[in-house]
């Protein structure tokens, strides 16, 4: 399966089990909201361009947004983590192996604790940014904070549990060396 | 201008991050202010019949509730009926009236609409509705939405087949609403906490509020027809030196299993907003 056939099939999928299953979980308390969808930016392949990946991000907020009901609310943090994923990936990864020889992100081809470190980060970015805007227009300061805390230790959660529940074959790109 | 250019070239991605940042940012304040997104129609048709197809399988499972009730509500509206009462008289017999216009002279306020509800949030600080109705059927925005069991919500957005709904549970709504005991009239709001229980404000401490009473909407609305349920009072809150009570107010409606919906269209609310937007202005 190639990566771009591979990436709209996550576009979609991410989007629905987000949609129809996430979003229709009884709330628990107000502070804690179950978000996953973001993770098809942190599967990206490494070799998109940058204004690729911002782009591709801005359309797949939007599209969420529709379905939930608030244009624009998604579409900002995810716009965000696209455009700081590169900066982190350089980091966290050598370079010159890690990316030729692996296509995307993920714990085969960046190790446990770099991997985990790249998705806590952006996770709390993401949370970060949507809980400011949503404080923005209302709440206070104790609700930032909560908020930010709770849904950003289930989303990580989560993403722990998909990780484990869908192991990606981290295949190799070329025959390079790791 | 090479500087400028190779300036440009070389902070593009940052320059791109911040365009689609503002852009995200300029279409959910517009949005929040009108209700105008862009590209509206067409993502609310793709969403709404995305949904339609999602809610078959959904409202199987609600299959039960849903009956339930409906065939409360179908009680209550036969309790109206006239054959359902008996005249003082019994040998004065009651008949039916078959003329289709009604000879006291009243005119017809409000029409109800049915809708499917297709999409329903309730985790988000704003959630809202998705019916299948939409302007081809007659909904405009501003349309009052209840269900068989209480009030739902305000019509925000429509597109040709489906309609928007702002529920209860949005940090934006408002309902005029009053106490059935004694006609206090407050205004309900949601402080984004818990989807079961909603807040009514402006309520003197003049008036005797038990836990238990009963909340309608207040004929100061015009979406609403007055008398509609809105809630009972859950629990009477509130800072003692105030002179108003902060009542908490559990929902009629269950918007954990809502499936059908009435949009409700008032004849006589344009003539009341025309006449309202005239009142005169304190300088």
């Amino acid at each position: 399966m190639s990566a771009l056939l591979r990436n709209i099939i996550r576009f979609v999928l991410f989007i629905l089990v987000q949609v129809y299953i996430f979003n229709k979980v009884p709330p628990v308390h107000q502070f804690v909201k179950p978000y996953i969808y973001f993770l098809f930016i942190l599967w990206l392949p490494f070799n998109m361009g940058r204004a690729a990946q911002m782009l591709v991000a801005f359309i797949f907020g939007l599209t969420f947004d529709y379905f939930s009901g608030t244009p624009g609310l998604h579409a900002a943090p995810c716009v965000l983590i696209a455009y700081l994923r590169p900066f982190l990936l350089n980091l966290l990864i050598p370079q010159e192996t890690t990316q030729l020889s692996f296509a995307e992100p993920s714990v085969k081809s960046m190790g446990w604790g770099s991997y985990a470190t790249y998705v806590l980060i952006l996770t709390f970015m993401h949370t970060a940014l949507l809980v400011f805007i949503e404080w923005m227009e209302f709440g206070d300061f104790l609700y930032f904070i909560g908020k930010v805390t709770a849904t950003t230790l289930l989303s990580l959660i989560l993403i722990f549990i998909t990780e484990m529940i869908f192991p990606r074959q981290g295949k190799y790109r070329t025959n390079a060396p790791i | 201008m090479r500087n400028i250019i190779a300036f440009i070239r070389q902070f593009f991605n940052f320059f791109l991050f911040l365009v689609l940042l503002g852009a995200s940012l300029i279409i959910l304040i517009n949005y929040n202010q009108t209700y105008q997104a862009v590209f509206s129609n067409i993502a609310s048709e793709t969403t709404g019949k995305v949904g339609s197809q999602y809610n078959k399988v959904e409202y199987y499972f609600k299959l039960k509730k849903t009956n339930e009730a409906l065939a409360a509500e179908n009680a209550q509206l036969r309790d109206l009926l006239k054959q359902s009462f008996d005249s003082p008289d019994t040998s004065n017999v009651i008949k039916i009236d078959s003329l289709l216009k009604d000879t006291l002279g009243r005119v017809r306020r409000f029409s109800f609409l049915p809708a499917k509800v297709v999409n329903n949030d309730v985790s988000d600080q704003n959630n809202y509705i998705t019916l299948y109705r939409g302007s081809k059927q007659g909904v405009r925005t501003d349309m009052g939405v209840i269900g068989p069991e209480g009030v739902v919500g305000k019509v925000v957005s429509v597109s040709d087949n489906y309609s928007l709904v702002m529920s209860l549970l949005n940090r934006n709504s408002k309902v005029s609403a009053m106490m059935k005991k004694g006609f206090y009239t407050g205004l309900a709001d949601w402080d984004g906490k818990d989807p079961r229980y909603i807040e009514l404000h402006n309520i003197p401490k003049s008036a005797k509020i038990a836990v238990g009473d009963t909340v309608l909407t207040s004929s100061y609305s015009g979406s609403y027809p007055p008398g509609i349920m809105v809630g009972r009072v859950a629990a009477i809150e509130g800072d003692p030196a105030s002179g108003f009570y902060e009542l908490k107010i559990k929902t009629a409606t269950d918007f954990f299993s809502l499936q059908y919906a009435y949009l409700v269209d008032n004849m006589t609310m344009v003539e009341q907003k025309q006449l309202e937007a005239k009142k005169p202005k304190e300088q």
